[in-house]
């Protein structure tokens, strides 16, 4: 059974049905990449994932139970955390404050996990004690990576990790997400640029006005014809 | 790690220290004054305010929810202590009254008089339950329009207080006594203490309102240095990274409605023994503004921020604009008194900070980041959260 299946849902802004009936699986140990233009609902599937935006029909299957419906925190203590699109970070907290933040649900002792982040992203490290706010743009991506790791995630969501980044960053940034993968996390992305993404991952969805186009492995989706066109640019 | 701990650890030992030398000067000041003096009513009522300002700044100041209607927490406290500790409820078993720990003055008469402290306690538990229905409708909202429900929600009261005297219930009492006043009120009594006499002397009011301040005070770093605290300031900082994070927004957000309810409540009561007199014209709107200027002078969330600002905004109020200033248009050939202009005065006084001094006399740390450092991320909400 899949770590995550996504079958059918539907997802609303008040009366405008932002989510047509998506499904999708994520394996244990996968990274699966979401493709598609602006509006065509990539962040809102995370969204519909992380509670943050709950569907209004069909099913959310994580670990085994119903996540449908259920409030955002109860989900990230199942196990699904995420860095939000445009990062959200908290800009007048400190870096260390962000991570604090990033494991609230936590009750027990988080150091290791944040040695964790600070070996995965040293630049964080140095920034400990800067304030989020006064970061650059690949920076706080980093920090809203790493303090979504701070929740000790199975599944990791990252929403759109190179928006506004610069192009070197965005190279080390796929990095750190493949090597958290093989540290054990595994991972859904979502990814205006596809080259990086598709690069990184073994398979990927293609979405279009709030519907599943394509499914494939990513190998399959860069030779497709269409997607080359569309999202790479060739 | 070990560094930054010893620092917080000296902080936090810094405003104990600073805590206990305020308190204990304050404690001896009334030794300084007759006990009838005017300058003692002026500090038992600041004292009041600095209750309520703390009160404010855990929903403004720590959560970010702009609340306009915390005059409804004043009129709850108020009206606990009208109800339960004066003759209003005059037939009840009898005429003979229900007393429970009330004072052998008010022992002997009609009505129900319950122990003050026990009033605290119901002042407290239904502002608490205020804050929660108040919060309800504006969990979906964000900044001004919040404020706008609040502010509703605080006139709501206000109106339900003012013609109260037309709401019958059981065997034809009233709600409220409308722009009349329920009075007397009984004179607090403590327990193991005498009773208070506020024709004689001050002092024992000043005392009560110093202890509430120490404690409220003490609720507000525990509060603000907890887990919830840290919730808070999530929520301020930026709504959907915290909800992202875990922090439950409903829940969070109910909490700080609830607790700042509260302590406004038990200086609504206080205030209602101290005046010995609960109407409906005293929870205008101008009274939230009134506490609310008390915070934004002080400083946003900055706890001793909240206090100095409190003291300023309550002398101003008592002592500068009465009796200072109050013939000063006279002297210009002006035909009125100063205090006609107290709420302009106070609108001045806001808009001087804000041009001056935006983050406050003592503001916050982050606050001050924001205002003179500009970090922040601007006012870009990117999507509604579901709350």
């Amino acid at each position: 059974m899949a770590l995550l299946e996504v079958d059918d849902i539907h997802t609303y802004y008040g009366n405008i049905e932002a989510l047509k009936g998506v499904s999708l699986t994520v394996e244990e140990g996968e990274i699966v990449t979401l493709i598609g233009s602006n509006g065509a609902g990539k962040s809102t599937t995370l969204r519909s994932i992380s509670g943050l935006t709950p569907p209004r029909e069909g099913s959310i299957r994580f670990d085994g139970d119903d996540i449908a419906g259920v409030a955002p925190q109860d989900i990230v203590r199942k196990g699904i955390s995420q860095a939000p699109e445009g990062r959200h970070v908290f800009p007048r907290l400190t870096v260390r404050e962000n991570l604090d933040m990033g494991a609230y649900l936590r009750r027990d002792d988080h150091s290791e996990d944040m040695e964790r982040v600070y070996d995965l992203f040293p630049r964080l490290k140095e920034r400990e004690r800067q304030k989020a706010g006064t970061m650059s743009g690949g920076e706080q991506q980093m920090l809203a990576i790493g303090r979504a790791l701070m929740a000790q995630p199975k599944l990791l969501l990252l929403d759109e990790p190179s928006m506004g980044i610069a192009p070197i960053l965005v190279d080390r940034i796929y990095e750190t997400i493949k090597q958290i993968n093989q540290q054990g996390t595994t991972i859904l992305l979502v990814e205006q640029s596809a080259h990086h993404a598709l690069d990184a991952s073994q398979r990927g969805y293609v979405l279009a006005t709030g519907q599943v186009a394509l499914a494939d492995d990513s190998d399959a989706l860069r030779q497709n014809e269409d997607v080359r066109k569309a999202y790479l640019g060739a | 790690m070990r560094a930054r701990f010893d620092e917080f650890r000296r902080w936090k030992h810094s405003n104990l220290v600073l805590a206990i030398v305020l308190l204990g000067l304050a404690v001896l000041l009334p030794y300084f004054f007759d006990p009838r003096a005017s300058f003692m009513n002026n500090a038992v009522l600041a004292l009041a305010y600095i209750v309520m300002a703390l009160g404010l700044n855990i929903v403004v100041g720590f959560a970010g929810l702009l609340d306009l209607g915390y005059v409804a927490f004043y009129a709850f406290g108020a009206y606990s202590m009208g109800w339960f500790a004066s003759d209003f409820f005059n037939r009840v078993n009898g005429e003979e009254g229900i007393h429970l720990g009330a004072g052998q003055f008010a022992s002997t008469l009609p009505g129900i008089h319950l122990n003050f402290l026990m009033i605290l306690v119901i002042a407290v538990i239904i502002c608490a339950i205020a804050g929660v229905l108040i919060g309800l409708p504006t969990l979906r909202l964000r900044g001004d329009y919040i404020a706008i429900v609040t502010l509703a929600f605080g006139e709501i009261i206000r109106v339900f207080a003012f013609f109260g005297d037309d709401i019958t219930f059981a065997s034809g009492y009233t709600l409220t006594n409308g722009r009349d006043s329920i009075s007397p009120v009984d004179q607090i009594d403590l327990p193991l203490f005498k009773e208070f006499d506020s024709a004689f002397s001050l002092r024992p009011y000043y005392w009560f309102a110093l202890a509430m301040v120490a404690f409220v005070l003490f609720v507000n770093f525990r509060l603000r240095d907890s887990r919830l605290g840290r919730a808070w300031i999530a929520i301020r900082e930026d709504e959907i990274a915290a909800a992202s994070m875990g922090v439950p927004l409903v829940k969070t957000k109910l909490l700080a409605y609830a607790t700042g309810g509260a302590l406004g409540g038990m200086s609504g009561a206080f205030l209602g023994s101290y005046y010995n007199a609960v109407n409906a014209n005293q929870f205008q709107f101008g009274f939230s503004i009134f506490i609310l200027a008390m915070i934004i002078l002080g400083g946003l969330g900055s706890i001793w921020g909240v206090v100095l600002g409190a003291i300023l905004i309550s002398y101003i109020n008592t002592y500068f604009i009465p009796d200072v200033f109050n013939s000063l248009p006279s002297t210009f050939g002006l035909d009125f008194d100063l205090t006609q202009l107290s709420f302009g005065i106070f609108g001045f006084l806001i808009v001087l900070v804000m041009v001056l001094r935006p983050e406050g006399l003592l503001p916050e740390r982050r606050r001050r980041l924001e205002l003179v450092e500009h970090i922040g991320t601007g006012d870009e909400q990117l999507y509604e959260v579901r709350a």
